[in-house]
């Protein structure tokens, strides 16, 4: 019997938030007294494969499919069905992500199992079976009972530290059976962005909202993000007058983040907008009109022009690396 | 083609949120309900499909008496005919389980509803619902057209969107910019009075999960203010302060 862990990648590398689903498994697993087996999808290299050993996997199944390296929600799911059968499994973690969520609730009918969302923390297994996991777009949250025998979590990130300790996990090609109602659904082509951190994932995000007055400055708001390693997000105004596209705006309708590190520049702070970054570690505004809400959510906090304060800014970060 | 809309009624996204009953009950007091702007979302477009090619569309929302109203402003939108389900919605598998058997009672093609609810931000119903009726599920959709019998649509992924095509009948979770909400119009305000709201009964009393006590986060301290000419200090506190840097 093992706990089993859904990995994703992108193009033929293993997410971050993935392999911290792994270290959550490891933790969990440890309380309980069993193992964690994880499966993977798709063209992936053994050197990725060994991430998830460090992370705290002892055994690896891995479904080299071609046809699984695109994330088709049926065909996932009823791959990550066979692999839970084969080990046994009563209890299933994966990250909280696009694919994820799709593919975990189709799985929780397929296995019978309770299924949370956003957990945020490891479960309190005293009397019952309780998960803690974030409500109202991280403004609560909800201790969840359990009541199914087999259960899933969907882990949100920073839950737990990733784990790059763990030792090395065996790895079993994994043959699953799948048919063509599975890959119902054909992706016809991918519009990605490419060598950049991905936002919901970074640990450290810089975003730009009106305040910036056009697209033409966010070069500002890239040379800084780039001295920090992070990734760039924006406001909903500024993501709905098409001066950054969709996949960056941050708020309530929009990507939630977790990083541990926000810069929010040019944005006044909505409670729409505060609601896709409340869960950041830290907080950093950075605003010219003193009296902007964010300030009041924030840790720390520079009143000023970003015009002047951004290239100073990035000078600084810059400086002490 | 006949479309489902799944609605739910929730605070307002302006809300602030509080518990009551011992941090057991939400608290309704001075809280405005509204469509989930993601059903909003869906919503929008599933008038505008019906526009484009005819046919009907229905809204459901699983809720008590007090949802009406939302679902009388989903009708003021646009949707034909209402579909509630007399019944608190106590988990997603409770949901799951009502709407997948009124949406195969109703033979419906195409069934939408928003990505997540914003009260509890689970987005399992519509994988719930597709899995249950051995449907494909798509989720978050933020394009979608209707060519004949395939649906075409861009999905948001992590850092980008996938393109895709599936046959209906399916299920898809939307989000923007899959359309513009809608203002519902005076017409549509009156004419939503005399459409058909039908109250139904729960089928399946199932659920897996039941939330034991609601809990808010600890509260902020005071910003920490640099001087705009000392970013340095920014740095320096970033690093060996808060020891992110």
């Amino acid at each position: 019997m093992s706990i089993l862990v859904y990995i994703e990648q992108a193009e033929g590398a293993i997410k971050k938030t993935s392999l911290e689903a792994v270290s959550y498994a490891r933790a969990l697993a440890d309380n309980e007294g069993t193992g964690v087996t994880a499966v993977a999808m798709g063209s992936i290299e053994n050197s990725q494969l060994a991430k998830v050993g460090a992370a705290g996997a002892d055994k690896v199944l891995h479904v080299n499919n071609e046809r699984l390296n695109a994330g088709i929600i049926q065909a996932h799911a009823s791959a990550v069905a066979q692999a839970y059968k084969k080990v046994e499994a009563k209890t299933l973690i994966l990250a909280k992500s696009s694919l994820g969520d799709a593919v975990a609730a189709r799985l929780a009918i397929k296995l019978n199992a309770g299924l949370v969302s956003n957990v945020t923390d490891l479960p309190d297994t005293s009397s019952g079976y309780k998960v803690k996991r974030s409500i109202y777009t991280g403004k609560a949250f909800a201790e969840t009972s359990i009541s199914t025998e087999h259960k899933i979590l969907a882990v949100k990130k920073n839950a737990v530290d990733l784990k790059t300790d763990g030792v090395e996990a065996e790895v079993e090609l994994f043959e699953v059976a799948l048919s063509e109602d599975d890959f119902s659904a054909k992706i016809t082509s991918t519009d990605q962005a490419t060598g950049d951190v991905l936002l919901p994932e970074a640990d450290i995000v810089v975003s730009g909202g009106r305040g910036m007055k056009g697209p033409e400055n966010w070069n500002l708001i890239e040379d800084l993000a780039k001295s920090l390693g992070a990734a760039t997000g924006c406001s909903k105004p500024v993501s709905d007058i098409g001066w950054r596209p969709h996949h960056e705006h941050v708020g309530q309708t929009g990507v939630k983040v977790a990083p541990t590190l926000y810069i929010a520049i040019g944005i006044s702070g909505a409670i729409q907008h505060l609601a896709g970054v409340n869960s950041s570690k830290y907080i950093v505004v950075i605003n010219k009109d003193a009296d902007a809400p964010f300030f009041k959510a924030a840790d720390y906090g520079i009143v000023g022009d970003a015009f002047e304060v951004l290239p100073k800014l990035t000078e600084a970060v810059k400086a002490l690396k | 083609m006949k479309i489902l809309v799944c609605i739910t009624h929730v605070p307002d996204t302006t809300s602030k949120i509080q518990f009551t009953d011992n941090n057991t009950k939400f608290d309704k007091n001075g809280v405005q309900f509204i469509i989930g702007p993601y059903d909003d979302y869906a919503l929008a477009r599933a008038v505008e499909l019906k526009e484009q090619s005819g046919g009907s569309l229905t809204v459901l929302n699983v809720g008590e008496a007090e949802t009406e109203p939302t679902i009388r402003k989903a009708l003021a939108i646009g949707a034909d005919e209402a579909i509630r389900v007399n019944a608190f919605p106590k988990d997603s598998l409770f949901v799951a389980n009502q709407i997948a058997h009124y949406a195969k009672e109703g033979g419906y093609d195409l069934i939408l509803m928003g990505r997540e609810s914003i009260d509890f931000n689970g987005g399992m119903v519509h994988g719930m619902v597709g899995e249950i009726l051995g449907m494909p599920s798509i989720s978050p959709v933020m394009k979608l057209d209707i060519e004949g019998n395939i649906g075409k649509m861009a999905r948001e992924i992590e850092g980008g969107k996938e393109y895709l095509e599936v046959s209906l009948p399916f299920i898809a979770g939307c989000q923007e910019p899959i359309s513009e909400w809608k203002i519902p119009n005076m017409r549509g305000i009156m004419s939503a009075r005399t459409k058909p709201l039908n109250v139904v009964e729960a089928i399946s009393e199932e659920t897996s999960t039941a939330v034991d006590a609601f809990q808010l986060p600890p509260a902020k301290g005071a910003v920490k203010l640099i001087d705009k000419d000392n970013v340095e200090e920014l740095v320096k506190l970033l690093k060996n302060e808060a020891k992110v840097l």
